[in-house]
């Protein structure tokens, strides 16, 4: 096989100012009057409040013509940074990349359209932006409009396009530019979910034909289906780097320590009134201890503590599940008619002191992804009168784990995945 | 087609990669041509513009310094006198803009996609040799409108010189802005008053004849001093070309173009991380 990247201790430093006011850019002046003040720090080049943070340190990794290779790691694990350096965007500042072959990325769809351009105009100067040559680009200009579907506005400008139009344009030019290697950053990823869906056959495509993709997801499962080998980044650093299966399973493992739960040990700062306060709130595993990844096929519980305040009230809990695009999954109470089995405090008075309550969200019923969980908690006498009201308090993340995609791999669409019966009988053969 | 890269460190100052540049010639070409494309869209005039806006600028030189204040034109009409100090001073401003606005213009190019950075404020600036030759046709017509007749001599040796000199300093400054503006978001502000004032340190309006000879090689420290008075006496034929004027101009151009490449080279690979 031969060796299409070759990364030899890869680093890339960043150095952070922290300045008072959160200024994206500094002006002339605030850089003119600190040197004034502190002339000595800025001849020995010392500053103020400056911190260097390593991105990426001591990258070494091979990839093979063909490979597609899968890198995951949490938010700053420099999974990003690794791609910018690889795309040439931001230099290293040690190491070396040796890289054989042309870099596409779909990062850059639609990097240099002009609004005002038409949609022919864009083709040209977008496909130079990208390094295509324009006799490369005459030659594949019909295949170029035809995969876009927007023949008839060729010569209109892109400013008229409809956004699915002007996205369907933007990501057949770099389509065309038939990389031998292929970044993708999916959590950068911009666009609908068509966009998203098309970009994904995309790659899948693109790796069939013994191309080299980079594969960047926070989506283990669309990890685990496309790539073989995968890379875990935490601090800049490779922490491992084997197969798929594995990393994932060590990766799942370390987040494991990080649990989705809040709580409150002084009550005076904790959310709710004089009669009700919440103690706090979290996610358990079956066997009662707290995760932030939850299995597809185990049953996740929910528990919120509370202190009860008022002696003799009688209390109502609640809570609704919403998901990653903000859609309210469920609303779940513990009311008698509303509940599996009756909850022992439903309707009695109680005394003063901490009280736990967990609803039991059944396995093999969520469709993996991020949800959150708001709780409510009300008292009634009479009427309900809402004593806490905690929106978005708590979030977890529920992981696929493959056992229902024996069959099929793609994109499972659906706000929920249960397993539901099947039954399909054979009625004779009384059309002929 | 080979596209082996070895990615690494950019310490110290970059050299240019000139292979590099040439295999992005199409490039610079295309973002040129854009900016021609985009300059007088949905514009009533359109292209009218670059002929309109020398040519005001002329009649209003022409009554305020020809005719009120007036200031001596070398015994030639005054609007000839000063349009010909506006056909360069005009790309040298004009590059001066677009090149200082080039690199923030294009800032999502330059957090996305790698090419050589150089390319965007040197495509800006061949920009402006349109508005050059939409002028000089004015600048023709003015001549022939006051029945003048140049020195063909300078049409075909000096101007491709001068010209050579006008981007020379006006890339150079222009490169040196463009980096700068990547960081200090002031020169966007500070620039056009700076240009304003820059007029008066050139001899446009008035000749390098009313100032005592002594201060003249401070005068040539600027290099388009030289370029307009070398094309006024040259074309014109105000006066003996003044050679050692035009030799500092020289000079300084050059100067200018190495700094500003240098500082841009040096500032280049933070680019992409502060713009």
């Amino acid at each position: 096989m031969k060796e299409i990247i070759k990364v030899e201790n890869l680093s890339k430093k960043y150095r952070i100012s922290h300045k008072k006011d959160g200024m994206a850019y500094s002006t002339l002046r605030d850089d003119l009057v600190s040197i004034f003040k502190k002339p000595f720090d800025w001849v020995q080049g010392k500053k103020e409040n400056k911190e260097d943070i390593w991105a990426l340190k001591d990258i070494n990794f091979k990839v093979d013509e063909g490979e597609i290779l899968g890198i995951i790691g949490l938010n700053g694990a420099g999974k990003s940074t690794l791609l910018k350096v690889l795309t040439r965007i931001t230099p290293p500042t040690e190491g070396t990349a040796t890289i054989n072959g042309r870099v596409g990325s779909l990062l850059e769809i639609g990097t240099g359209f002009h609004p005002e351009l038409s949609g022919r105009e864009n083709i040209y100067l977008n496909g130079t932006i990208l390094g295509m040559k324009k006799k490369e680009i005459d030659r594949k200009f019909n295949e170029i409009v035809e995969f876009s579907g927007v023949e008839k506005f060729l010569d209109t400008p892109v400013k008229r396009f409809s956004s699915g139009m002007y996205v369907r344009l933007a990501f057949s030019v770099a389509v065309h530019l038939d990389p031998e290697i292929l970044l993708v950053d999916e959590v950068l990823a911009v666009g609908d979910a068509v966009f998203q869906k098309k970009s994904l056959g995309k790659m899948e495509e693109v790796s069939h034909k013994g191309r080299t993709v980079f594969f960047v997801s926070h989506n283990m499962a669309s990890i685990a289906n496309i790539c073989k080998r995968t890379i875990l980044l935490d601090s800049g650093k490779i922490v491992m780097d084997g197969p798929t299966p594995e990393v994932i399973d060590y990766y799942m493992g370390l987040r494991k320590n990080k649990t989705a739960e809040i709580s409150w040990q002084n009550p005076a700062l904790a959310p709710g009134n004089d009669q009700v306060k919440l103690q706090g709130a979290r996610i358990l595993s079956e066997d009662g201890n707290p995760i932030s990844e939850a299995d597809i096929q185990k049953d996740i519980l929910v528990e919120m503590t509370y202190w009860n305040l008022k002696e003799g009230a009688k209390l109502l809990t609640s809570i609704h599940l919403v998901n990653s695009q903000g859609v309210t999954v469920l609303t779940s109470f513990n009311a008698s008619s509303a509940s599996l089995a009756v909850d022992p405090w439903y309707e009695k008075a109680r005394p003063k002191g901490l009280f736990s309550s967990v609803c039991r969200i059944p396995a093999n019923f969520l469709n993996d992804g991020l949800y959150s969980i708001n709780v409510y908690i009300a008292s009634y006498a009479g009427a309900r009168i809402a004593q806490v009201a905690e929106e978005k308090i708590i979030s977890f993340n529920v992981f696929d784990t493959g056992a229902m995609r024996k069959e099929f791999s793609g994109a499972w669409i659906g706000v929920v995945r249960p397993r539901l019966a099947w039954e399909t009988k054979y009625r004779g053969n009384d059309k002929q | 087609m080979d596209y082996k890269v070895v990615i690494r460190p950019k310490k110290g100052l970059a050299s240019i990669d000139f292979k590099e540049l040439w295999h992005y010639r199409e490039l610079l070409y295309f973002l040129a041509w854009r900016d021609i494309k985009l300059r007088y869209k949905q514009t009533f005039l359109g292209i009218t513009w670059a002929i309109l806006q020398p040519f005001l600028m002329m009649v209003v030189f022409s009554i305020v310094f020809g005719g009120i204040a007036k200031i001596s034109s070398d015994n030639i009409p005054y609007p000839i006198f000063s349009f010909a100090g506006l056909l360069f001073w005009n790309i040298f401003s004009n590059s001066l803009n677009n090149a200082s606005q080039s690199m923030v213009a294009n800032a999502n190019i330059v957090q996305k996609v790698y090419l050589p950075r150089i390319i965007l404020p040197v495509a800006s600036v061949v920009v402006t040799i349109v508005d050059f030759v939409f002028a000089f046709l004015i600048f023709g017509g003015i001549l022939i409108y006051y029945r003048f007749m140049p020195n063909f001599f300078g049409l075909l040796f000096l101007i491709p010189l001068l010209l050579l000199i006008t981007f020379s300093a006006s890339l150079g400054l222009g490169l040196f802005l463009a980096a700068l503006n990547v960081k200090y978001r002031d020169v966007r502000y500070a620039l056009p008053f700076f240009i304003q004032l820059l007029i008066f340190i050139t001899p446009v309006i008035y000749s390098v004849s009313i100032v005592p000879e002594k201060y003249h090689w401070l005068l040539a420290l600027n290099p388009m001093t030289g370029v307009i008075e070398t094309f006024k006496a040259g074309f014109l034929g105000t006066s003996a070309i003044n050679w050692q004027i035009l030799m500092i101009s020289v000079v300084t151009s050059i100067i200018f173009l190495l700094f500003g490449a240098w500082y841009f080279l040096k500032t280049e690979k933070t680019f992409a991380d502060i713009i």
